[in-house]
């Protein structure tokens, strides 16, 4: 039994990684929320379900790979983000941290039970033709959608990493994410900033999403596997780090893969909300982050 | 003082015409509604005491329900333990998960959304572990026998239940009416308040926040036991679903936070709307999409919750003032 789970200890960790990726993309989004506007966005887990239902209808009803959806699901991500935040959180949170956090629980429960309402609770697959088509390591076969979403969630990563860099909307972004009296003073938009980076958030989970379908199942509680998995992440990487973000997806990715082989399915989940918990207690920075 | 003693003139009213009622109602259904709304507003009443007196807001309270209703339920069908007992055991065990959590979590120092996250993961392992271990039944669920009787905490009729939920409510309320005017109590809110200025006067922050989980925990493990023995089933999504957590926080926020009848308003609000959607739309979720849109119009627009609405008409000049100056100096 043991020897037998040793031998697939490769195929996990690379499994974990081809997860990890696409963890990473989430949680990036989640930091960078975080990042810019201190505010923890308790509903990103269910932004992220209804971001595979979107892939998953353009599929099924339009017959849209979802790889390609990613191009429609992103800008109309951004855009729902940019006005659920400027028209909906933002007014209504009044700046109180534990406000936010309760009216984005409201949020994900409408968002959840919505789902629940107008699409039922059945789980729903796509069938992609290359779906079972697969590159074979030698020890293991990686199907090619997991190859295609690894790489796009890392090449999602860079762009938004060049962006949040080298533009101008990235520095002002920056900027309102450091000082925000200072940002307001040079002329910058704040709330208008506020409203982009929630949009750019919840953007990076419509791409996710996108490329989450291929290899997941989504029903209206989907979200709420992702919430505590990109929460640990974010608080693993330290929160408002992008390179955080990126090593903690891998790092959840493997251990949830790993923990999976070793401990059983069951048990296996137990390494998400410990590693959360211990984090929590004791490093709160987490591993990149240099204040809480 | 005066105002305690005219909630106390109010209470007994109150608490009489409750314990009559079931006398003027044949109807199976309301008793079970009415049951429900008790049992709600108990557990939001546990919630109360760390997230509306000492500010604490947790969206893991559910653990301490499903812990109890382990405790109280594995001591039955393992060793044959009578329930009313087992409460006590259920009880104890939800108080010292109290002791652990709140230990862990506020001795670093966790606050605000952290420790309401750290909650939610504290919740979410238990729910694990009991789906893995085998004394808990695993994910197949233990099954309790229907055998009423006073020492196992069942009843023939739903009337019996429905005072069983009744005196939960009762102490519950009789535990934040106590803590209304103790010290204990006043620590509480200063803790709410301000933190800082807490410590600053002494008080010993730490500790009064252990006691306040502790004392949410031994309510909530009491409320697994009633739930055990009332449904007769438990399995880890049922003991540690993040359902109940969240219920708990609504009915206390939609009430009001830090008031003694904020939770058995709430509970009973919610509910009703409850009960007329599905009259209406039988569709799964459109209640709760209903509660989701209930808590983000109060935290909105009503952050006292509806008891402060109505206290608000009564003094409007005083607290409005107050409350401007308060919402100036955070933004």
């Amino acid at each position: 039994m043991i020897s037998a789970s040793l031998s697939m200890l490769p195929a996990a960790i690379i499994n974990g990684f081809m997860y990890g990726a696409i963890y990473a993309l989430v949680a990036l989004g989640l930091t960078l929320i975080y990042g810019v506007l201190h505010i923890i966005n308790f509903a990103h887990g269910a932004m992220l379900m209804l971001a595979l239902y979107a892939a998953f209808f353009l599929f099924d009803l339009f017959n849209i790979d979802p790889y390609f959806s990613i191009l429609i699901v992103t800008p109309c991500a951004f855009i729902f983000g940019y006005l659920i935040y400027r028209y909906g959180i933002g007014s209504l949170a009044k700046g109180k941290d534990q406000n936010i956090l309760l009216i984005t629980l409201g949020l994900s429960i409408i968002i959840e039970n919505g789902a629940l309402f107008f699409f039922s609770g059945d789980q729903q697959t796509v069938n992609l033709t290359y779906g079972f088509e697969a590159f074979d390591l030698g020890f293991m076969y990686l199907s090619y959608p997991k190859v295609i979403s690894f790489f796009a969630a890392l090449l999602m990563c860079a762009i938004l990493w060049a962006a949040m860099s080298l533009t101008d909307l990235g520095r002002a972004i920056r900027a309102v994410a450091k000082e925000r009296q200072g940002a307001r003073l040079v002329g910058i938009n704040v709330e208008h900033i506020f409203a982009v980076t929630f949009g750019i958030g919840i953007a990076c989970l419509g791409a996710a999403g996108c490329m989450m379908l291929p290899i997941f199942y989504v029903d209206p509680y989907t979200g709420n596997i992702f919430v505590l998995v990109a929460f640990t992440i974010v608080v693993l990487g330290g929160m408002g780090s992008v390179v955080g973000a990126l090593v903690g997806g891998f790092i959840i990715g493997i251990t949830e893969s790993v923990g999976g082989l070793l401990l059983g399915e069951s048990l296996g989940q137990i390494g998400i909300s410990l590693i959360f918990i211990l984090i929590l207690i004791f490093r709160p920075t987490g591993l990149f982050g240099s204040k809480v | 003082m005066s105002n305690l003693r005219r909630h106390l003139a109010f209470l007994v009213l109150g608490a009489l015409g409750l314990i009559i009622l079931p006398y003027f109602i044949s109807s199976r259904f309301y008793i079970d509604v009415l049951t429900l709304i008790f049992f709600t507003a108990y557990l939001g009443q546990s919630w109360n005491i760390l997230g509306g007196y000492a500010g604490q807001f947790s969206f893991g309270g559910v653990m301490f329900f499903g812990t109890g209703a382990y405790v109280s339920s594995i001591l039955l069908t393992t060793f044959g333990f009578p329930p009313i007992f087992g409460i006590f055991l259920a009880i104890l065990g939800g108080a010292f998960l109290g002791l652990i959590v709140g230990y862990m979590s506020f001795r670093s120092g966790l606050k605000g959304s952290y420790f309401a996250l750290i909650t939610l993961a504290f919740a979410e392992l238990l729910r694990v572990l009991a789906n893995s271990v085998e004394f808990t039944g695993g994910g197949v669920g233990l099954f309790l026998t229907y055998a009423p009787g006073l020492s196992n905490l069942q009843f023939e009729t739903p009337v019996g239940f429905y005072y069983f939920a009744l005196v939960l409510m009762f102490i519950s309320i009789a535990i934040v009416y106590w803590l209304e005017g103790s010290r204990f109590g006043a620590q509480l809110v200063a803790i709410r308040e301000n933190e800082d200025a807490a410590e600053a006067l002494g008080i010993d922050t730490l500790r009064c926040k252990i006691y306040a989980i502790m004392i949410m925990g031994a309510m909530g493990g009491a409320a697994g036991t009633f739930y055990s023995q009332k449904y007769l089933y438990l399995d880890p999504p049922i003991a540690y679903s993040i359902h109940l957590s969240v219920e708990m926080l609504l009915v206390t926020i939609v009430g009001g936070m830090g008031t003694i009848f904020g939770p058995l308003v709430g509970a009973f609000v919610l509910h009703t709307v409850n009960e007329v959607a599905r009259h209406f739309i039988d569709t799964p979720g459109l209640s709760l999409i209903v509660y989701g849109l209930i808590l983000i119009i109060i935290i909105g627009y009503l952050p006292n919750g509806l008891i402060g609405a109505f206290k608000k008409k009564e003094k409007k000049s005083g607290s409005n003032s107050l409350d401007k100056k308060r919402s100036r100096e955070e933004s």
